[in-house]
């Protein structure tokens, strides 16, 4: 752990101080940006100060104290970790269809373990991707994905489009810190050196940091980055219908296409306004195509804009592991992908799942509500640093340590970057990694000698 | 008389702040329980900041409140509210094969009515 010596203390009365101390270079794991530059001031078990921590940051890191709950709860009741990982493996190894769903907000250790324990009952992992980013890993499989690193759009890009995001809300330090604002080795005057787009249905916030936003009729994303690739190409196209459909003019998006095949290199960010809206994996497969294109003339990639901490470390421990990123079924003994038969909001809307495994996630508060009704039926086990909808209906909940705030481990940022955490203090409760460790001990004991200890 | 928009559920640094403030404050839960509408549609439809608003579609309905969304960032016929639990009650459990829900662009009907849910 990076640490600096405390300021000086005003009383020498060191029993009736809290212990001060500085963490440098700490992880912040509120968004996908992973930004690990962070500079905490830690007075006890409590953060006082989040250096360089932007607005969402700053609430992640003040918000996170150690609160007064027990460590498990069965069916209401409080429990001891032990009575609890008894149950929790109970519960999973006598599952016939039993799921494993969240992740996204957990260290890769922790991940790695999760998708060992669905592979021990032979069951299905699905992470919180399927519900986010899933229909463009489905489009990554389909066309590829022509990548870079944040450190590269930092350095190189002198053209950014941003589809169908909003990350001066959801995102608030990847304008400074590595898209639109930093100099960079080959931009020497940071934003007077790039010119970015913003291609959204609203006039949001980050509207007013770009210099061209494309207010683009809603659900005609698919239709609009067709134009742009016929565009690109030299093909005709029909005026009056790309102006009825996606509600921009010809004469304005070819004045858009014309720029991005003008840059040195480009990128495409794109979001969820893509992959939750008609079309989803279709979307994020035309806007890949398009970057793809942009190649014949110069330098294009594209990026999914993540969300959560390390929901790209799901994707890659899950993918490591299994060869797939989520929506597995392992079952057979070998992993199967089919999103649509083995994604979580399916299989419970379905009716189908028997039991469930959550980790750091709250479905109960963001599925559908055939999915919540059938989640609320079936026993699931729950693990979470605080009280939730899902939670609360678990037949077994633990409460947990806080990645990157009480925990280490690896994440991963939303340009596939792993970063190792450096947490600010300790926590009286177990990290998922060492709950899931314990629940997979004793499932392997129950399938190896019968429920007896080794 | 009900009619039909379409709504973009999404993020916004208010719900971002809010949810690791607590997913059971009142910060939290205004923040996702509050429909934004157009400035233009909110004068036609002659809808106050506060009235309860009923909305619904094929799959769920909610109750909550609706205040004027800031000048020009929504257009008018389309609605805004924070991604969360209100939102996802108009999901269907539906993914097309994809494991995704529609999630955003959803048309819905609105229409005032007295009392929340």
């Amino acid at each position: 752990m990076s640490t600096v010596a405390p300021p000086p203390q005003e009383s020498s009365d060191s029993a009736e101080v809290p212990e001060l101390k500085v963490v440098t270079d700490a992880t912040c794991t509120f968004c996908g940006c992973v930004c690990d530059d962070m500079e905490l001031t830690v007075e006890g078990n409590k953060i006082k100060k989040a250096k360089n921590a932007c607005v969402l940051g700053k609430a992640w890191f003040l918000n996170h104290h150690i609160e007064d709950r027990p460590e498990a709860i069965i069916e209401g009741q409080p429990a001891s970790y032990e009575q609890a990982i008894e149950r929790a493996a109970e519960i999973l190894s006598n599952a016939i269809y039993p799921i494993t769903y969240g992740l996204s907000d957990t260290t890769c250790e922790a991940q790695r373990v999760a998708v060992a324990i669905s592979d021990w009952i032979g069951g299905c992992v699905d992470t919180t991707t399927s519900v986010c980013h899933g229909p463009s890993g489905i489009a990554f499989q389909e066309v590829g994905e022509v990548t870079c690193t944040l450190g590269e759009i930092k350095n190189r890009a002198d053209y950014i489009v941003f589809w169908g995001g909003n990350p001066a809300e959801s995102h608030p330090r990847h304008f400074t810190r590595y898209s639109l604002m930093p100099k960079g080795q080959f931009l020497p005057n940071g934003r007077k050196d790039r010119t970015a787009v913003l291609i959204d249905v609203r006039k949001t916030k980050s509207a007013k940091a770009a210099d061209i936003h494309l207010q683009v009729k809603p659900r005609s994303d698919f239709e609009l980055a067709w134009a742009m690739r016929a565009i690109a190409k030299g093909v005709d196209v029909d005026t009056a219908m790309i102006e009825e459909k996606t509600g921009i003019s010809l004469e304005r998006l070819t004045e858009v296409v014309e720029g991005m095949k003008a840059a040195k290199f480009g990128v495409i960010l794109f979001g969820m306004g893509l992959t939750m809206t008609r079309g989803k994996h279709l979307n994020s497969e035309a806007v890949l195509s398009l970057a793809r294109d942009l190649n014949k003339y110069t330098r294009w990639t594209a990026k999914p804009m993540r969300g959560h901490g390390n929901v790209t470390g799901a994707d890659n421990v899950v993918t490591w592991q299994t060869g797939y990123p989520f929506g597995i079924h392992l079952g057979r003994g070998y992993p199967r992908f089919n999103p649509g038969e083995w994604t979580s909001s399916d299989l419970l809307a379905r009716g189908e799942a028997d039991a469930a495994l959550i980790i750091a996630s709250d479905p109960m508060s963001n599925f559908s509500q055939p999915a919540r009704d059938h989640l609320a039926k079936i026993n699931s086990v729950v693990l979470d640093p605080k009280l939730s909808e899902t939670a609360k209906v678990a037949t077994v909940a633990f409460t947990t340590s806080t990645y990157g705030i009480n925990t280490t481990g690896t994440v991963y940022r939303m340009d596939d970057v792993p970063i190792p955490l450096r947490p600010a203090f300790d926590s009286p409760y177990k990290s998922d990694y060492e709950i899931l460790k314990a629940i997979e001990k004793r499932i392997r004991e129950k399938q190896l000698n019968g429920g007896m200890s080794s | 008389m009900a009619e039909t928009f379409i709504l973009i559920p999404g993020r916004t640094s208010k719900q971002g702040v809010t949810l690791n403030e607590g997913k059971y404050t009142d910060g939290y839960l205004e923040e996702i329980n509050t429909l934004q509408i157009s400035p233009e549609d909110m004068e036609r439809l002659q809808f106050e900041n506060g009235d309860n608003i009923r909305m619904w579609n094929d799959f769920g309905e909610v109750v909550v409140p609706c205040k004027t969304s800031k000048v020009d960032e929504l257009p008018p016929g389309m609605l805004f509210i924070s991604y969360g639990d209100k939102s996802s009650r108009l999901m269907a459990g539906e993914t097309h094969g994809t494991g995704m829900p529609d999630s955003k662009g959803m048309d819905v009907q609105i229409e005032k009515v007295s009392a929340p849910a």
